[in-house]
């Protein structure tokens, strides 16, 4: 269970860009929560997942992820027990090092690592099986570079291994944003498959409308650094685009049609 | 004039200063980190085991000793980028310009102390026949550490420490997203390569200077990146694995010193004139593939406004 209580983060205090991008926000995700959290740009999905995550530091706010208060944690240490997905398929994973060496490093997350030689066959045939499950054919291919590999393979593997140990929380952000729509598809058919298999909390940001409606549990959206909306089970499954987007016009006192950034697909 | 003695010492020279290319090709390569800290650990390496060797230490445990404080010297650079988050090429300046002083400490104030006892050199050479070039001995010994740190470096890279400073150097914000503590990776590596890099300076104060300089540092980044360039260029092919980089490395380290030696033949040549030759060869390799690049798409380009053209009329 993800416990947030009163986030509060501005960038560039006591500038003339200062910006309050969480405005004291408290949230509950339950295990086993699918959360897409939708919101215009400069709302502050972004900033809520990089603060649980531990790459943005808060202001002020606790962050306690079942049952122990992490705010204070670097994001390394936090990083072996919660999963990202970021944006830019070039971003998580390496490059220059084969499948099978991203895998291994993302597999020993949870441990320090140590002299054990790490190119070893042991885990071959469980990283094999893995990357079937992917269905891009880079089940044959342990010894391929990252760095030659399609954005969207790219981004199935920076899954895969943000999924390999089974972490406490998922954050996946804008994960398929970057891909096209046929692979953002499949990426996120992917996503949905794994984390239904394996009961993951997890947030995932998106831009796109129907694809919070579609997939998880529940729905959140932010709108200038607060949580305006919170809907979950039959009445988010219920809900169309243009129902949402009455709320967020509701909600905000805002038009909708002025931000373009939010309209889905 | 080019003599077999010319080409057997330019060999000589090579595999020793390859340790140096080795310890800058983990900084500048596995890294992606400019260590200019690494022109104050060279003869940090030949100042400390060079007056160790004088007041009676054996040479074995002086390169030992050599190695521990390029260790600490490497530890520093790396703290100083990690915890104060001074840029990288700053961070290796201070600790080669602090160094440039705690060097002449070393030496009792004196810029240059002559080796007056029993070396590596004379232990090894004892072992060969009689008349034996001093040459050989040189490459033999050379060889021998060459490949030793080798094998050692490709076993280390290979384990779950050195995947994690690869991933560090290959992409930092992945290796931190799957909980690679990339600060701590950073400095081991430096410890590493300045360990390395002070090894060399001991060697070469025993094999070829006979002596530790305080100025024998100068320019060592832009020679072992002349190395690491000759030899990436001729030898290196992306398929291979990390030993045979390593020693092709090793390789354009000894093909640089042929080159050098052969260069200074020139009688319009003098040796003062090396640096430059030097640092205009590193400039050419690394300008190179930008030029190759801007002269593609300057190309493509004006294919395209052709194509274009074609296409209206």
């Amino acid at each position: 269970m993800l416990k947030l209580k009163n986030l509060s983060k501005t960038f560039n205090p006591g500038t003339v860009n200062e910006k309050l991008v969480l405005d004291n926000v408290s949230l509950l995700v339950n295990e086993g929560d699918f959360v897409s959290v939708i919101g215009s740009n400069g709302a502050g999905k972004s900033t809520l997942l990089n603060a649980i995550a531990g790459s943005v530091d808060l202001d002020a706010g606790s962050i306690e992820l079942n049952g122990r208060e992490i705010s204070q944690m670097p994001d390394v240490t936090r990083a072996r027990f919660i999963g990202r997905v970021f944006q830019d398929p070039m971003m998580g994973t390496a490059p220059g090092m084969w499948i099978k060496e991203n895998l291994s490093l993302a597999y020993r997350r949870t441990k320090r690592p140590t002299l054990r030689w790490a190119l070893s066959s042991d885990d071959d045939e469980m990283y094999i099986e893995k990357l079937e499950k992917l269905g891009l054919g880079l089940e044959g291919r342990l010894k391929t570079k990252v760095g030659l590999l399609s954005g969207g393979q790219r981004q199935a593997l920076t899954l895969l291994m943000a999924t390999i140990q089974q972490p406490e929380l998922l954050l996946l952000d804008e994960h398929t944003a970057a891909l096209d729509p046929k692979t953002a598809k499949t990426v996120l058919e992917l996503s949905a498959d794994i984390i239904e298999k394996n009961n993951l909390t997890t947030l995932m940001v998106t831009h796109n409308m129907r694809n919070a409606i579609d997939y998880g549990n529940r729905l959140i959206m932010m709108h200038e650094g607060r949580i305006i909306l919170d809907i979950e089970g039959e009445e988010k499954r219920r809900l169309s685009v243009a129902a949402l987007m009455e709320m967020f016009e509701r909600s905000s006192g805002e038009d909708f049609a002025s931000d373009s950034a939010l309209l889905g697909k | 004039m080019i003599t077999a003695a010319t080409i057997q010492s330019a060999i000589a020279q090579g595999l020793l200063w390859a340790v140096l290319t080795l310890g800058v090709y983990l900084t500048y390569r596995v890294l992606g980190f400019s260590d200019l800290g690494c022109e104050g650990s060279f003869p940090l390496g030949a100042a400390v085991s060079v007056v160790l060797m004088n007041g009676g230490v054996h040479p074995l445990l002086a390169a030992a000793a050599a190695m521990l404080c390029g260790a600490i010297a490497g530890a520093i650079t790396g703290v100083l980028h990690t915890v104060f988050k001074i840029p990288d090429i700053l961070a290796g300046i201070l600790t080669m310009i602090s160094l440039y002083s705690i060097n002449i400490r070393i030496m009792s104030g004196k810029a240059t102390v002559t080796i007056a006892s029993d070396t590596l050199k004379s232990i090894v050479g004892g072992l060969f026949p009689q008349n034996t070039s001093s040459y050989i001995v040189s490459i033999v010994t050379g060889a021998i550490f060459c490949l030793i740190i080798v094998g050692v470096l490709y076993y280390y890279f290979g384990t779950e420490v050195g995947c994690s400073i690869r991933a560090t150097g290959d992409n930092a914000k992945m290796a931190r997203a799957v909980g690679v503590n990339t600060d701590m990776m950073i400095v081991l590596c430096l410890v590493i390569s300045n360990s390395m890099i002070a090894l060399a300076g001991n060697l070469i104060a025993q094999f070829d200077y006979g002596s530790a300089l305080v100025n024998m540092g100068q320019g060592t980044i832009v020679i072992g990146l002349a190395s690491i360039i000759i030899g990436e260029v001729l030898f290196v092919r992306d398929e291979m694995n990390f030993a045979l980089k390593m020693f092709s490395v090793v390789a354009g380290a000894v093909i640089y010193r042929i080159v050098i030696a052969c260069a200074l033949t020139l009688p319009w040549l003098k040796a003062t004139d090396l640096k430059l030759i030097t640092a205009v060869t590193v400039a050419i390799a690394l300008a190179l593939p930008v030029v190759k690049q801007k002269m593609a798409l300057r190309a493509k380009r004006r294919a395209a406004l052709k194509e274009a053209g074609n296409a209206e009329a």
